[in-house]
């Protein structure tokens, strides 16, 4: 029995009103319209009561690209996607073949190196602000078995950035691993065979063969490497609030002490706006260039 | 002769590098047996004495179950919301022709490109304009938003590998989308269900920065805010954050390891199949 035409279309509209209305309705009130607001709010002055009034213009950037500090959290964002990619991607690439064929222990190592990152960012932190503690941690007994007085590495202005970046590679290096096993696995056997019968070995095949098939999950998960790296927050966090002098504030941890607990909306509206460009342009160029064949 | 000293130095590093990765778990754990003078002298070892006094002042302190408490409400709360709401909008871009599919579906897509520090103070003037202040929904509600993306995408994808001739025949039939929906579509997606779900309830459940910002009532907070108070109280006593810690960690360990198949497609899955 089928329904008549107009009965159709009508099942059909109501369908999708019922079933993208909640969706979009969540969607664009929390993540849509407040990216908008934080653009308006930004050429503002204002502690987040009444209607923003005092309007500055670009008085809130300006400022922002002359403060000492944020131009130190902004580079601090650029010193860790540098870690990333020239040091745990190409670690993560380096263990994912190693263990993506079943050897023996491959499960095990695999379990071991994702461990970290199913841990909570703060516990995480937290496990690491005791081992660097000066007076009880880890490094502190390692440096006394050896004989020497061990630096306090978060409380020192040329240490804790380095302590941080540490932190960053023993906790998201394995998430980047199994993304490129994930991907290893997805070869063809025909192909890696064939390499096989015509006598490559396991550098030629990494080389000319698995990496080469690779690359687009490679240039993926660059790309979410980055844009993890720019909004990081929790992490710094239990580690150093952004201390010792203010020298390890990422973007976000700025925005945090010197916007949301100043009650500066519009200023701290500026920082958030400038996040999202980063981001955003990052965005672009990479779909423009490395992934428009994917 | 050269491959055997090959696989040699590869297990070298391999368990190199497993040691550097498990050691600061390893130490944790056991710290919270000792006390803080015997994390000095005996930072590696086992405890000389085990001592579980940290253990049980945490766990029969009300705060602590209140914390968790709080989490499970907002992980759930969030994760039936986005399970919901995205799985019906993903199967009106699967299986509804209509014009501005497309176009949606890009529209929830840019979601996943807005940070979402940027939002978090014109998110909170939100929330509190709308009187949420004080409710989980202060949480609940920006967590469901900036978690339909990527559900949406997963879930479209799962739906689109469905064969039409089920979707076909039941349309036929006078079946209508609701019907299908719960009947047949619902039923036949547990894999990707669970796969959103593990990713949205693990998200909700270590989130710091969105509770942070959205609750300033103690008998709100989640149990990372809860964490960082009790660091902020006992300092330097490692041997009490250590415990609080591992009491944390465990659980999130072995929840892993139950359902380590589901969160390594999920987080994999995305990023392979294009």
């Amino acid at each position: 029995m089928k329904s008549p035409k107009f009965d159709a279309l009508l099942s059909k509209y109501s369908t999708l009103v019922i079933f993208l209305i909640p969706a979009l309705t969540v969607f664009t009130l929390f993540v849509v319209l407040p990216i908008g607001e934080a653009a308006y709010y930004s050429f503002f002055r204002w502690n987040g009561y009444g209607d923003p009034e005092k309007f500055v213009g670009f008085k809130n950037y300006s400022y922002l690209f002359k403060n000492r500090v944020f131009i130190m959290s902004l580079k601090n964002n650029f010193y860790i996607i540098a870690l990333s990619l020239f040091v745990q991607l190409p670690f993560a690439l380096l263990v994912a073949l190693m263990i993506a064929d079943k050897i023996k222990g491959a499960t095990f190592f695999r379990t071991i190196f994702f461990l970290p990152y199913i841990l909570a960012e703060i516990v995480t932190g937290l496990i690491w602000a005791y081992i660097y503690d000066g007076n009880y941690g880890l490094v502190a007994s390692i440096w006394g078995f050896l004989g020497m007085n061990p630096p306090f590495m978060l409380g020192d202005k040329d240490l804790a950035l380095i302590a941080i970046l540490i932190v960053i590679f023993w906790k998201y290096f394995g998430i980047h691993m199994m993304i490129y096993i994930a991907g290893l696995q997805a070869i063809s056997k025909e192909v890696l065979e064939a390499a096989k019968v015509d006598g490559a070995g396991p550098f030629t095949t990494a080389w000319r063969i698995k990496i080469p098939i690779l690359l687009p999950t490679i240039r993926l998960s660059v790309f979410i490497s980055i844009l993890g790296s720019l909004q990081l927050f929790d992490i710094i966090m239990p580690l150093t609030g952004g201390g010792p002098s203010n020298v390890t504030h990422s973007m976000v941890t700025y925005l945090y002490y010197f916007g949301v607990m100043r009650m500066k909306y519009g200023f701290g509206s500026a920082v958030g706006v400038v996040i999202f460009l980063i981001c955003f342009l990052i965005a672009i160029t990479y779909q423009k260039t490395l992934m428009k064949d994917d | 002769m050269k491959t055997s000293m090959r696989t040699y130095y590869m297990y070298l590093f391999l368990f190199l590098m497993a040691a550097t990765i498990f050691i600061p778990l390893y130490v944790s754990i056991l710290g919270g047996f000792k006390t803080v003078g015997e994390l000095r002298t005996n930072a590696l070892g086992l405890p000389t004495e085990w001592n579980f006094d940290n253990y049980i002042s945490i766990l029969i302190n009300n705060k602590f179950w209140l914390y968790l408490w709080n989490s499970v409400i907002y992980a759930v709360g969030t994760t039936f919301f986005v399970l919901l709401f995205s799985s019906m909008t993903a199967f009106v871009f699967a299986h509804v022709k209509f014009a501005g599919n497309k176009f949606l579906y890009n529209y929830f897509l840019l979601g996943l490109l807005f940070p979402f520090a940027t939002a978090i103070l014109p998110l909170f003037l939100r929330v509190r304009d709308f009187g949420l202040l004080g409710t989980s929904w202060a949480v609940i509600l920006p967590q469901i938003a900036f978690g339909l993306g990527f559900a949406i995408i997963l879930f479209r994808g799962f739906f689109k590998q469905m064969p039409n001739e089920i979707f076909d025949a039941a349309f036929v039939d006078g079946c209508s989308y609701t019907q299908f929906y719960f009947r047949f579509t619902l039923p036949l997606s547990t894999p990707i269900l669970a796969t959103v779900s593990v990713i949205t309830l693990t998200g909700s459940w270590n989130n710091y920065l969105l509770p942070l910002i959205m609750i300033n009532n103690e008998s709100l907070y989640s149990w990372p805010m809860g964490i960082m108070v009790f660091r902020g109280e006992y300092f330097t006593d490692w041997s009490k954050i250590l415990a609080y810690v591992s009491l944390t960690l465990i659980p999130a360990v072995v929840f892993f390891l139950i359902l380590q198949k589901y969160i390594i497609a999920g987080l994999t899955g995305g990023a392979v199949k294009e």
